[in-house]
C-alpha cells in the first residue's frame, strides 16, 4: 500500500481553486471550508489522502455532504464538529466504523468539506468522488445512476438532533425528506449518505478527482505567480476546450423550487469578438449555446472562470461586466452513458435535446 | 377485548378526545375487519408486565381531516414499531398508545392484533393533547427519541437522537407534513416498570367503561350525559346552542373560539370555549370556568356524541361537561408542559373538579 | 309564470298550480305504484281543478321520495362497479365495507383499488397508474357492468385523476354510466364513496322514471320544462337531475319547509310540519332550511349529504293514544288512518280522533268520538302541546319570541300559542305546503372545495364564479343568481393557506 499522500497547507489553496472550478457555477463557496481547513492546520490535525487503490474491498467509507440555504450557511458558519455528526449517527446506525470519508461531490465547497470531518475523526480522505463536478439534486450522481441505493442517510445541526432516513421511496423522496428536515433544523445541516464499500468506490466512483482539483488549483496558481494567462494553464494541466471569452452583458434569474435557475448573455471580445455565447443554469451551467447553436450540455462540464484570476465565477455571484472565459472539461463515462444520461443528460434538466460530446473520449 | 368492547373503547375514546379528532369511525371498521378475521386485541394490565418488559408506544401524527380520505390502515400502522425493533435490536412484548383520545385509543388494538403482543391498558395522556411532549412520559423527564416515522409509500425515517422533546415534535411535525399529514409513528420504547411508574395507567378500561355507559344510556333512553358524569365523577358546565364559531389557522393548529347559548337551566348566559385543535379554556359570562389540563368535552345533547372543533358549528345543541385530568398532568412538572402557560395563557391553574387545583 | 309543483310521497301524491305569485289551486291523490300514471293522475287533477289550459304551463316541479325508497327497499337498483384510485393509501378498508350485506350483495359488481390519489396539499400521492385503469376498465366490460363510480383520494381538491379514468373507462366502455365522486363535494373518502356508488347504482332507474315523468307530461298535453326537486329545496333541470339522483333524497322536507316559507311570507321562523305518523320540526333562515352538516344514513349507508336540519318527533294524525295512563304514541297507524281510526269506523283512538272531539277540525263521523272524556283530551293535548314546544325551544338558536308555521295534514294538533313563541301561523293550502314548496322552488348551485394559497377573498370568488356556473347549467337564469351561503373554514395541519370554502348561489329558473 502506497503511503498516505498529505494534503499540505498550500494544497489548501490550490484545491479550494481547484473544487470552484469542478463546480460548474455551483456547490457552495468554498472559502469557509477553506478558512476551517486552514484552522484545523494551525491546531495541529492534517489531511491525508488515500488512494481508492489502496481501501480493502471491505473498508467502509462515509460520503459527506452539506444542505443548506445558501444564505444562512453565510451567516451560520459551517462547524467542524457539527460536519462530523451524521458520520457518528451512521456508525451508531450500521454499528460499525468508518476507514475513511469521501465527497459527495468534487464541486465547490462540498469538495472541500470532507477535509473538515476526515480531520476531526482522524480518517484520510479517499481520492475519488460520485460525479466528477456538482450537480443539483440527489439522486444526480454515479452511486444512485449505477444502481446503489440512496439511502439510509444521516442527518445532523448543531444542536445534536440527528435524524436517520431508513428507507425512500424514491430519490425524489429522499431529497424532500431531508430538505424538509434541514428547513426545521434552520435550514442547515450536515449529512453522511449511505456507507460505501471500499469495492464499491473502485468500481463505481470517478476516481482521482481530488488529485484533480489539486492540480487544477495548482495550474491557476501557477500561472498567476508566472502572470501567464491561467485559463490556459488550466487546459494544459487538466486538458478540455476553451470554448470563449467575452464580456457578461446579461444575468436573469429566477429562484423556484429551491434551485436558482436562469440564464447569462456573454458578448464575445479578442477572437471571439462578434458573437456571444448564452448559458442557462440551474444551480449549475447546464447548456450553452454560441450564436444560437448548441456548442455544450450537461453532464459535460460547462466551467465560467474569471479571465484574469481564473477563479471560477458561480451563478450566484456572475453578473454584468465580468470578463470571463468559458471552458468544458469532459463528463466522466459513468455520467454519459445510457443510464447516466437519463438522469444528468440534457433531458432531465427539461431541454429536449440529446447529449452530444464536445470532447473526444478514450474508454477503457 | 371482546368486539364489543371496542364498540365501547370508540366511543369513549370519542369523549375522551376533547374535540381533537371525532368519533374514530374508520380506525373501528379496520379493527371489525380485524375481529372478522379471527385477529382479536387482548388486553395486559401494567401490573402484569415484566420489569424489564418492551413495549412500544404508538401514535397517528397528523390532521384528522386526512384520515377522513387516506383512511387508517392497520398495515401502515405496524411499519415504525418493525423499524423500532430493527433499530434497537429488542423485539416488543407489548404495545400501548400515547393518546387514548380520539382515533390514537384504537391504533395500539390494531399493531396487538397483527404483531399478536397484548395491549396495555395505559395512555400517556389520559385525553387528546396536540403535541408530542405533552405526555405523562416527557412530563417525568423520559426522552421521546428515538422517534421511528413512516408514510403509507415505505419512507422510513427515526430521528436517533433529539435536543429536547420538543425538537422531536418539530422535526416530526415537519416530516409528517411533507408526507401528506399522516404518518405512524413509533417513539422511544419503554419498559414495563418505566409504564408503571410514568403512564396513566387503567386508561383503555376507563375509556370502555365510558362508552359502555353511554351505550346503555342511549338504549334505555336515558340521558347520555348523565351517564358520562356519573361514570368519570364529572361536572356538568353548560347545556346550550352553538351561537357562534371561529376559526383560524396558525403554525399547523386550528384555533379558535365557540360561543354557546345557554338554554334550559343556562338560558341567558353565555359559555365561551377556546380551543387549539383541542378546548382548552371555558368562561360563562366572563368568569373563568375550567382550563387544561382538565377535560373540556363537548357533546351533542341528546346523543352524547364527542362534537370536534373542527366540525363544531352554528345550530347544534350541546352540553360541556369537564373530566378531571390525571393528577400527574396538574402536578407542578406536568402544568409546565400541558398547563395554561404552555397553551400561551397567562393565567394560573384552577379547577373546578374538588382537590384537583 | 305558470307552475306546477307536484310532490309524490309515501302516501299521497300533492300537486299545486302556482300562477305568478299565488295559490291557483291544490289537489290530493293516492300515490300509485305505477309512476307515469301517477303522475298523469295528479297532472289532469290539478289542471281540472284550476281549469288551466295545460299548453300554458311553463314548468313542472316534481319532488320523489322514489330513489330514497328504491334504496331502502333494494329494488331498482343496478349493479356496479367501484373504482378508487388510492393505493399504496387506503386499502385497509375496500369500497362497501360498511354497507349492509343485502344492500352490498345487490349492487356490488367489482371492485378495482387502483395507485393515485392526492395528498392534502395537492401532489398526488404517487403517479395514476393508467395501465391498471385501462385493464380495470376492461374487466368492467367483460363483466357485463355498465355502471361505474370512481373515487379518488382528496379529489374535492383536486379531480384531475378520476376525470383521467373517466376518460381511460369510456374508451373502453363506451356506453358506461360514470359517477366521478368530486362532483359529489366533501372531504370524507368512505362516505363520499357511498354516495358516488348509491348515485350510479340509481343511474339506470333515474334515467327511466325521468323519462316516465316527462312522458307524463307530454301525454297530459303540456309544452312544459321538467325540474326535480333538490335535498336542499332547488330544482335542477331534469336531464341534469337525471345524472345525480342522490341530490334528490330530501327533497320531500325541504319541500314542506320552502312551501311553509312561502305560503306565510316569512322567511325566518320555525316550521312544523305534522304528518300521518311523525312531525317534522325545521328551522328556516333567509328562507331555506338550516341544515345539518351530520353523517346521514340513506338505506344503512353512511354519506354526508347536507339534509335539512331537522327534529323528528313520534307524532302524527294517526298517532295512538293511549288511556289509562295518557300516551301519545310512538306507535301510529300510518296510512291505516282512514280505516283504524274511530272517526272512521274503527277501533283505535288516534290524534286524529282527538282533534276531532275538540272540534279542532271535522273530519269522519264526529259522534264515534262524542264519548271521550274531556279529563282524557285535557291530558292528551297537554301532553302534545308540551312535546311539540319542547322541540320548538331545542330548535331556536337565540333566546326571543320566534314565529311558528303550522303545515301538514295533521297541523291541527300545533298548539295556537306556546311560550317563546311570537305567533303560531297556520296558511292556506298549508296541506300541501311540500308541492307548493316544489313549485316555486329556484335553481341552486354549490361548491364545497378546499383552495390553496389564495387569499380569503380570491378563494370565496372563485368558489362563487364555479357556482355560479354550476348553478347555470342546472337551469338557472344567471342574471337572478344571489349567493346565499358563504362559509369558510381554515384547516388544522395544513401547508400553505389552506381554506376550505362553501359557496351556494340561488336563482330564478332560465
Amino acid at each position: 500500500m502506497s503511503p498516505l499522500r498529505e494534503i499540505t497547507w498550500d494544497d489548501l489553496d490550490a484545491l479550494a481553486l481547484g473544487t470552484g472550478v469542478l463546480g460548474t457555477g455551483g456547490g457552495g463557496d468554498a472559502y469557509m471550508a477553506l478558512l476551517n481547513c486552514r484552522k484545523l492546520h494551525r491546531q495541529g490535525h492534517r489531511f491525508h489522502l488515500i488512494d481508492p487503490a489502496d481501501l480493502g474491498d471491505d473498508d467502509m467509507v462515509a460520503e459527506i455532504g452539506f444542505m443548506g440555504a445558501p444564505l444562512v450557511v453565510k451567516e451560520r458558519l459551517p462547524d467542524p464538529a457539527h460536519c462530523a455528526r451524521p458520520v457518528r449517527a451512521m456508525e451508531r446506525y450500521m454499528g460499525g466504523r468508518f476507514k475513511a470519508v469521501m465527497s459527495a461531490e468534487i464541486g465547490g465547497e462540498n469538495g472541500m468539506l470532507p477535509l473538515v470531518v476526515a480531520a476531526v475523526l482522524g480518517l484520510p480522505v479517499v481520492d475519488a468522488d460520485p460525479r466528477g463536478r456538482a450537480f443539483p439534486e440527489m439522486q444526480m450522481s454515479g452511486f444512485p445512476i449505477q444502481g446503489l441505493p440512496l439511502y439510509p442517510v444521516t442527518l445532523s445541526d448543531v444542536r445534536a438532533n440527528d435524524v436517520i432516513v431508513t428507507r425512500s421511496a424514491s430519490p425524489g423522496w429522499t431529497e424532500r425528506m431531508l430538505r424538509r428536515v434541514c428547513t426545521e433544523m434552520g435550514s442547515m445541516a450536515a449529512l453522511c449518505r449511505p456507507p460505501r464499500s471500499g469495492k464499491e468506490i473502485k468500481e463505481k466512483a470517478i476516481l482521482g478527482t481530488v488529485g484533480q482539483a489539486i492540480r487544477i488549483g495548482e495550474a491557476i496558481l501557477g500561472a498567476r505567480a508566472r502572470h501567464v494567462d491561467p485559463v490556459r494553464a488550466v487546459i494544459e494541466r487538466a486538458g478540455g476546450a476553451e470554448l470563449f471569452r467575452g464580456k457578461v452583458v446579461d444575468v436573469a434569474r429566477r429562484a423556484t423550487e429551491g434551485f436558482l435557475r436562469g440564464t447569462v448573455d456573454i458578448d464575445g471580445h479578442d477572437g471571439d469578438g462578434g458573437r456571444c455565447y448564452r448559458i442557462d443554469f440551474q444551480n449549475e451551467y447546464i447548456i450553452a449555446w454560441r450564436d444560437g447553436e448548441v456548442v455544450v450540455t450537461v453532464p459535460d462540464l460547462i466551467c465560467v472562470l474569471d479571465a484574469v484570476s481564473g477563479a471560477a465565477i458561480g451563478t450566484e455571484e456572475i453578473r454584468y461586466g465580468q470578463r470571463v472565459a468559458i471552458l468544458s472539461l469532459p463528463a466522466d463515462e459513468i455520467l454519459t452513458s445510457e443510464r447516466g444520461l437519463a438522469v444528468v443528460g440534457p433531458r432531465a434538466f427539461g431541454y429536449d435535446r440529446d447529449f452530444v460530446s464536445l470532447h473526444e473520449r478514450t474508454r477503457s | 377485548m371482546t368486539a364489543d368492547e371496542v364498540e365501547s373503547l370508540a366511543i369513549g375514546a370519542g369523549v375522551l378526545g376533547t374535540g381533537g379528532g371525532t368519533h374514530p369511525y374508520v380506525e373501528l371498521l379496520n379493527l371489525r375487519k380485524l375481529y372478522r378475521q379471527g385477529k382479536p386485541a387482548r388486553l395486559i394490565d401494567p401490573a402484569a408486565l415484566a420489569d424489564d418488559a418492551t413495549v412500544a408506544v404508538v401514535g397517528f401524527m397528523g390532521a384528522p381531516l386526512v384520515t377522513k380520505e387516506r383512511l387508517t390502515d392497520p398495515a401502515h400502522a405496524l411499519r415504525p414499531v418493525t423499524m423500532m425493533a430493527d433499530h434497537t435490536g429488542r423485539p416488543f412484548d407489548a404495545v400501548m398508545t400515547i393518546e387514548i383520545g380520539g382515533e390514537n385509543s384504537l391504533l395500539p388494538l390494531m399493531v396487538g392484533a397483527l404483531m399478536g403482543i397484548p395491549v396495555v391498558d395505559a395512555d400517556t395522556m389520559g385525553r387528546a393533547f396536540p403535541e408530542a411532549q405533552m405526555s405523562s412520559f416527557a412530563i417525568r423527564g423520559l426522552p421521546l427519541a428515538p422517534f421511528a416515522m413512516a408514510d403509507i409509500r415505505d419512507n422510513r425515517l427515526i430521528i436517533d437522537r433529539a435536543a429536547s422533546q420538543l425538537w422531536t415534535e418539530r422535526i416530526g411535525r415537519g416530516v409528517c407534513t411533507e408526507m401528506g399529514s399522516i404518518v405512524a409513528t413509533c417513539s422511544a420504547p419503554r419498559t414495563g416498570r418505566e409504564v408503571r411508574e410514568n403512564a396513566l395507567l387503567g386508561s383503555i378500561g376507563k375509556a370502555i367503561h365510558l362508552g359502555q355507559a353511554v351505550r346503555d344510556a342511549r338504549q334505555r333512553h336515558e340521558s347520555p350525559i348523565r351517564a358520562v358524569l356519573a361514570a368519570e365523577r364529572g361536572l356538568h358546565l353548560f347545556t346550550g346552542k352553538v351561537a357562534d364559531v371561529a376559526r383560524r389557522t396558525t403554525q399547523g393548529f386550528v384555533r379558535g373560539v365557540a360561543i354557546i347559548d345557554g338554554f334550559d337551566e343556562h338560558a341567558g348566559s353565555r359559555f365561551s370555549a377556546d380551543f387549539q385543535n383541542e378546548f382548552t379554556i371555558g368562561w360563562i359570562d366572563g368568569d373563568l370556568a375550567v382550563m387544561v389540563p382538565d377535560l373540556i368535552c363537548v357533546l351533542d345533547a341528546v346523543s352524547g356524541e364527542a362534537i370536534g372543533t373542527e366540525t363544531i358549528r352554528y345550530g347544534q345543541r350541546v352540553a360541556v361537561v369537564s373530566l378531571p385530568a390525571d393528577p400527574l398532568l396538574t402536578s407542578d412538572e406536568g402544568l409546565a408542559i400541558v398547563g395554561p402557560k404552555a397553551f400561551g395563557y397567562d393565567l394560573d391553574y384552577v379547577s373546578p373538579h374538588p382537590g384537583s387545583s | 309564470m305558470k307552475r306546477i309543483g307536484i310532490d309524490v310521497g309515501g302516501t299521497n301524491t300533492d300537486a299545486v298550480l302556482v300562477e305568478d305569485d299565488a295559490i291557483a289551486g291544490a289537489i290530493k291523490t293516492p300515490t300509485t305504484a305505477d309512476v307515469t300514471a301517477g303522475i298523469a293522475a295528479a297532472l289532469k287533477g290539478i289542471l281540472d281543478a284550476t281549469g288551466a289550459d295545460p299548453a300554458s304551463v311553463d314548468a313542472v316541479m316534481i319532488g320523489t321520495t322514489h330513489f330514497t325508497n328504491a334504496v331502502a327497499q333494494r329494488k331498482g337498483l343496478t349493479r356496479v362497479a367501484a373504482v378508487r384510485i388510492c393505493l399504496p393509501a387506503s386499502a385497509s378498508l375496500e369500497p362497501f365495507i360498511d354497507w349492509p350485506a343485502d344492500l352490498r350483495d345487490e349492487v356490488n359488481g367489482a371492485i378495482h383499488m387502483l395507485e393515485g390519489g392526492h395528498e392534502v396539499d395537492g401532489r398526488p400521492i404517487v403517479p395514476f397508474d393508467e395501465d391498471g385503469m385501462r385493464r380495470a376498465a376492461r374487466d368492467i366490460r367483460a363483466r357485463g357492468i355498465a355502471s361505474v363510480g370512481i373515487t379518488s383520494v382528496f379529489s374535492p381538491l383536486t379531480a384531475e385523476f378520476e376525470e383521467r379514468a373517466g376518460d381511460i373507462l369510456r374508451e373502453e366502455c363506451p356506453d358506461v354510466a360514470v359517477t366521478l365522486s368530486h362532483a359529489l363535494g366533501r372531504i370524507g373518502l368512505l362516505e363520499r364513496e357511498n354516495a358516488t356508488l348509491l348515485n350510479v347504482c340509481l343511474h339506470d332507474l333515474a334515467r327511466t322514471t325521468i323519462d316516465a315523468f316527462t312522458r307524463a307530461i307530454a301525454d297530459s298535453g303540456l309544452d312544459a320544462q321538467l325540474y326535480i326537486t333538490q335535498n336542499d329545496g332547488t330544482v335542477m333541470l331534469a336531464e341534469v337531475a337525471a345524472a345525480y339522483p342522490v341530490f334528490s333524497f330530501a327533497s320531500g322536507p325541504t319541500n314542506s319547509m320552502r312551501g311553509a316559507a312561502y305560503l306565510s311570507r316569512r322567511s325566518d321562523a320555525i316550521v312544523v310540519d305534522v304528518g300521518g305518523t311523525t312531525t317534522d320540526i325545521g328551522m328556516l333562515r333567509n328562507g331555506f332550511p338550516r341544515e345539518a352538516n351530520n353523517v346521514v344514513e340513506i338505506g344503512g349507508v353512511r354519506t354526508l349529504f347536507r339534509m335539512p336540519d331537522l327534529m323528528s318527533l313520534a307524532l302524527g294524525g294517526g298517532t295512538l293514544v293511549g288511556r289509562e295512563p295518557v300516551t301519545i304514541g310512538p306507535e301510529s297507524t300510518g296510512y291505516e288512518l282512514m280505516t283504524r281510526g274511530l272517526v272512521f269506523g274503527g277501533d283505535a283512538l288516534t290524534c286524529t280522533d282527538l282533534a276531532v272531539a275538540r272540534g279542532l277540525i271535522d273530519l269522519g263521523d264526529g259522534d264515534a268520538v262524542g264519548d271521550l272524556a274531556p279529563a282524557l283530551l285535557d291530558a292528551a293535548f297537554a301532553h302534545i302541546h308540551a312535546t311539540i314546544a319542547a322541540a320548538i325551544d331545542h330548535m331556536k338558536t337565540e333566546a326571543g319570541e320566534i314565529t311558528v308555521i303550522a303545515v301538514g295534514g295533521g297541523a291541527f294538533l300545533v298548539p295556537p300559542a306556546m311560550d317563546g313563541v311570537a305567533e303560531v301561523i297556520r296558511v292556506p293550502h298549508g296541506a300541501v305546503a311540500n308541492a307548493v314548496g316544489a313549485a316555486i322552488a329556484q335553481v341552486s348551485g354549490e361548491v364545497d372545495r378546499i383552495f390553496q394559497d389564495l387569499s380569503r377573498d380570491d378563494a370565496i370568488d372563485e368558489a362563487r364564479r364555479i357556482a355560479e356556473q354550476r348553478a347555470i347549467d342546472a337551469g338557472a337564469e344567471g342574471a337572478s343568481l344571489e349567493l346565499v351561503e358563504v362559509e369558510d373554514l381554515p384547516l388544522a395541519y395544513l401547508p400553505g393557506n389552506s381554506l376550505r370554502v362553501r359557496v351556494r348561489v340561488v336563482g330564478d329558473i332560465a
